[in-house]
């Protein structure tokens, strides 16, 4: 669906020249919610400008529904642009104009006559659930109305791509939680291809089926969500997952020796990871049953990540030498990613 | 009537001269104020969009206009009439009378409103426009249905402005051969010495300024949301 071959962006020249985004080459399927992820400055937003040509990359290709976007002309490139909508993180609804009126601005060109643009109108508004809102101005709305007006007019001119910039930044948790709904709501139901970029880690988490880690201007992750947060193989991946949990305050425990991390000879420190399929296992009460290794749950998450549970235990194992080495090999035999954090 | 001619005793004479020189500054004000309010706004427009990271991006033009604007603004307006006798001449055949001020009317306030213009729609978030562009919109569109009329609050204020300094200016036109009420009140408020028709001369064109920017303030008030 959307190809990106080698992109590269690049802003001034010389010494004040600013490398946005290195060669990013992604595969983005149709149907999917796939998510960028990066801190500030990543070069998240200027890639995502990148897919309908708001910032013309300086190398590479943009592919959509196999079209070159970069050898169209200026006209037929509006032209396709219309078929990809596009959410900002600070809505940008024109302030002049009604709820309806922002609706029916990218209908302008579009070719339906003047009864069916005023049902889309009222079906969009429908969709995103502010029919009774149709007459207001944006500056009587909430932030999280206005986010629905932005996809109600994203969605107007029925593309087959959705951007988020930030679509989610402006607002609070909760109102967060329910755009996101009606993203997987525009997603399910009328099967758009949804690419958003983020720096929050709970957008991902909850409706991204694939995603990619950005830094520096590199995509240096990428894959299903559960896949990639399960198993990091970047720092900061790891550092994004940690946004996200609270596992990593056992390493504060331990830095500042906290008698919870206290552990006697011959016991052991560990951290256990695991995803998907054997989250739900009754591991811990296995490991007593067959090898009379206690294990003292110092504490634990779990996180759901697009449907899958990813989850994470820090415990104290105990038990005979010879036990706890065949305990510690069961836990690898399970699929259980383990780290020993001491002893 | 009466009341009035009893305020102002030289009223009576001299009516039939007022009137005519009302005439004069509304037509001075209308066809030099509509034909600079067209240029300033194109020249505005013409400045944002040419402007660093504008719609049409072109520097060339932008620092011509620019300079261009700097330029004229910076000479008094009276130095500038005179300057502009011999383009008045070459356009509208004559550099005098009520003719021939609108080239100096509209030199001295285009300028003036472009800039004030171009302040405005800088105002416009630039959120709306990278917006309206991935809508697929090209940049006349912008212009019209983002830039203009997301302003026309903004536009309305800044008329108003310009159009307090466009009658000062007139004023300084008539006293130089236009007529008009500034002609009509040094006249005879200052040659003559006639105290109240500078007195009647001030209110008319308070009330001018009034009723102008009750309608501004009405626009403004009906287009803020």
């Amino acid at each position: 669906m959307i190809q990106l071959e080698k992109v590269s962006k690049t802003f001034g020249a010389g010494a004040g020249e600013i490398h946005a985004v290195k060669d990013v080459s992604l595969n983005i399927d149709a149907g999917e919610i796939f998510g960028i992820i990066g801190f500030s400055g990543a070069g998240k937003s200027t890639l995502v400008r990148c897919i309908n040509l708001l910032e013309r990359p300086t190398a590479g290709k943009v592919l959509i529904d196999g079209v070159d976007l970069m050898g169209l002309p200026e006209a037929q490139l509006r032209e396709e642009r219309r078929k990809i909508g596009m959410i900002f993180q600070h809505f940008n609804l024109l302030r002049s104009r009604t709820v309806y009126q922002n609706i029916a601005f990218p209908l302008r060109k579009s070719k339906l006559s003047k009864t069916e643009k005023h049902e889309k109108i009222l079906s969009l508004l429908e969709l995103v659930g502010l029919s009774d809102k149709t007459d207001a101005y944006p500056s009587q709305l909430s932030g999280g109305q206005k986010q629905r007006v932005a996809i109600a007019r994203a969605l107007a001119n029925d593309p087959k791509v959705l951007l988020c910039d930030e679509a989610t930044s402006a607002l609070d948790p909760q109102t967060t939680k329910s755009i996101l709904n009606l993203l997987k709501k525009v997603n399910n139901e009328l099967g758009i291809t949804i690419v958003l970029i983020t720096h929050e880690m709970a957008v991902v988490k909850d409706i991204c089926d694939r995603v990619a880690i950005m830094e520096l201007g590199y995509v240096v992750e990428e894959g299903e969500t559960a896949d990639v947060f399960s198993h990091p193989k970047e720092k900061l991946t790891r550092d994004f997952m940690d946004t996200a949990s609270n596992i990593n305050k056992i390493y504060e425990l331990l830095e500042e020796k906290h008698e919870l991390t206290q552990i006697k000879n011959g016991e052991k420190l560990v951290l256990l990871t695991y995803s998907g399929g054997n989250a739900g296992e009754p591991l811990i009460s296995y490991l007593a049953q067959k090898y009379q290794v206690q294990a003292n749950i110092i504490f634990g998450n779990v996180d759901i990540l697009k449907d899958k549970p990813i989850g994470k235990l820090v415990v104290i194992l105990s038990g005979e030498a010879e036990n706890m080495e065949k305990a510690l090999q069961y836990i690898q035999a399970r699929n259980v990613e383990m780290e020993v954090i001491r002893g | 009537m009466s009341f009035l001619y009893n305020i102002a005793p030289h009223l009576q004479s001299l009516q039939g001269e007022l009137l005519k020189c009302m005439k004069q500054t509304f037509q001075m004000l209308f066809i030099s104020g509509t034909i600079a309010f067209f240029f300033g706004l194109i020249l505005g427009v013409l400045l944002i969009v040419t402007k660093k990271h504008g719609l049409m991006q072109n520097p060339i033009v932008y620092k011509f206009l620019d300079k261009a604007i700097d330029i004229i603004r910076s000479i008094p307006f009276i130095i500038l009439m005179v300057l502009l006798i011999p383009v008045s001449r070459a356009i509208v055949g004559t550099g005098s009378g009520v003719t021939g001020s609108y080239v100096a009317l509209i030199g001295g306030t285009v300028p003036f409103f472009a800039r004030q213009i171009e302040a405005v729609l800088s105002d416009v978030d630039y959120g709306l426009i990278e917006a309206s562009e991935a809508m697929g919109f090209g940049p006349w569109e912008i212009i019209f249905s983002v830039y203009l009329k997301e302003s026309i609050p903004g536009i309305t204020r800044v008329t108003m402005i310009t159009f307090v300094s466009l009658i000062g200016i007139t004023a300084i036109a008539g006293a130089i051969g236009a007529g008009g009420l500034g002609d009509f009140g040094i006249r005879y408020g200052h040659q003559m010495g006639y105290r109240d028709m500078i007195w009647i001369t001030v209110a008319i064109i308070l009330l001018i300024i009034t009723v102008f920017q009750g309608i501004g303030n009405i626009i403004i008030r009906k287009t803020t949301h």
